[in-house]
């Protein structure tokens, strides 16, 4: 497989390895290296590629177990991520202004959530991907991943009414 | 839209129970400017999904990893040559000395070698007989040896 090739699978799905990387890991900077690894890793098993049936979900499987990986790694040397990307960058973002400091509210609330309930906001309603495939991926049944999401939204609605209804929390 | 079917939809979103479709629709609703008071809490939710869709990887990607194993490769063998090579001259020229069957043939290449060896020893003497020349040297320091018998004699003289 020559690199053209390669780079034309992982086109398509290394933005949502990095977003995912990105909401375990919290900081830009971790979730770019993790996905560099894992696209390496991709490259280095090149040979095999073409035998899993779904390089996709499976990229998403790996990127998760190694995000866990170096959050275990973090939690043992009792050192935390040190990320300085609160704020979102994007532009597109900044033209809603006073929506602005609604949406790094969300952001903060989904950092608190649980790994695994973020890891399904994540990839359900951001990504868009269906339950099946949530399963397949995650190693869960599709269940499971109902009920985890379901919390996990509940969870997010409830603060947010919360800090509507008396500004600050 | 109506908004109470946004709110049977968003019961079931509560729910886990809303399909992509359904999702893209509340996405889309919650986009637009005019939602109804209560339903505000719910726009900085979607709000905030339909912003992180957009954001993208752009690191560059090393993929060089094939030659870097090969030159280790070609090192490590290298490395490897060299090492049983010098193991190999060493070991030959400690062990393999040569051997005569024949006694007398033996015997001439001793006589020969220990020719030579005489020979090399003579050359080696002959450099030596630049010692004759220090003996020269004393031989002359004689000459000091007739100047104290003179003086010698002298005092002798004196004392008489």
């Amino acid at each position: 497989m020559t690199q053209t090739e390669f780079l034309h699978i992982v086109t398509p799905f290394k933005d949502k390895v990095f977003r995912l990387a990105k909401r375990l890991l919290v900081s830009t900077e971790e979730a770019e290296d993790a996905t560099q690894e894992v696209l390496i890793k991709l490259w280095k098993n090149k040979a095999k590629i073409k035998a899993y049936k779904n390089v996709e979900a499976f990229s998403m499987t790996m990127t998760k177990n190694y995000c866990f990986d170096k959050l275990k790694s973090k939690q043992s040397q009792n050192l935390k991520i040190v990320h300085s990307n609160y704020e979102d960058k994007q532009t597109a973002l900044q033209k809603q202004v006073e929506l602005n400091d609604s949406l790094t509210w969300v952001e903060k609330i989904i950092e608190n959530l649980p790994e695994q309930q973020r890891l399904i906001i994540q990839l359900r309603d951001i990504e868009a991907y269906d339950f099946d495939e949530i399963a397949k991926m995650l190693d869960m049944n599709q269940t499971a991943v109902r009920v985890a999401l379901s919390r996990a939204r509940k969870t997010i609605r409830e603060k947010l009414t919360h800090t509507h209804n008396y500004g600050i929390k | 839209m109506e908004s109470n079917k946004i709110e049977a939809l968003l019961e079931k979103y509560d729910h886990a129970e809303t399909t992509l479709a359904e999702e893209r629709e509340l996405k889309r609703y919650f986009a637009e400017a005019d939602v109804p008071a209560h339903l505000d809490v719910y726009k900085p939710m979607f709000a905030y999904f339909k912003a992180n869709e957009e954001e993208v990887f752009t690191k560059k990607l090393p993929l060089k990893t094939e030659q870097k194993y090969v030159l280790k490769w070609i090192s490590a063998a290298a490395a490897v040559v060299l090492l049983l090579g010098f193991y190999f001259s060493r070991s030959n020229e400690s062990q393999d000395l040569g051997t005569f069957d024949d006694p007398e043939l033996a015997y001439l290449e001793v006589t020969k070698s220990l020719e030579m060896i005489s020979e090399k020893l003579n050359q080696g003497t002959a450099t030596v007989g630049y010692l004759d020349e220090v003996n020269k040297g004393t031989a002359t320091l004689n000459y000091l040896n007739e100047l104290e018998n003179a003086t010698q004699i002298i005092f002798k003289k004196q004392k008489q």
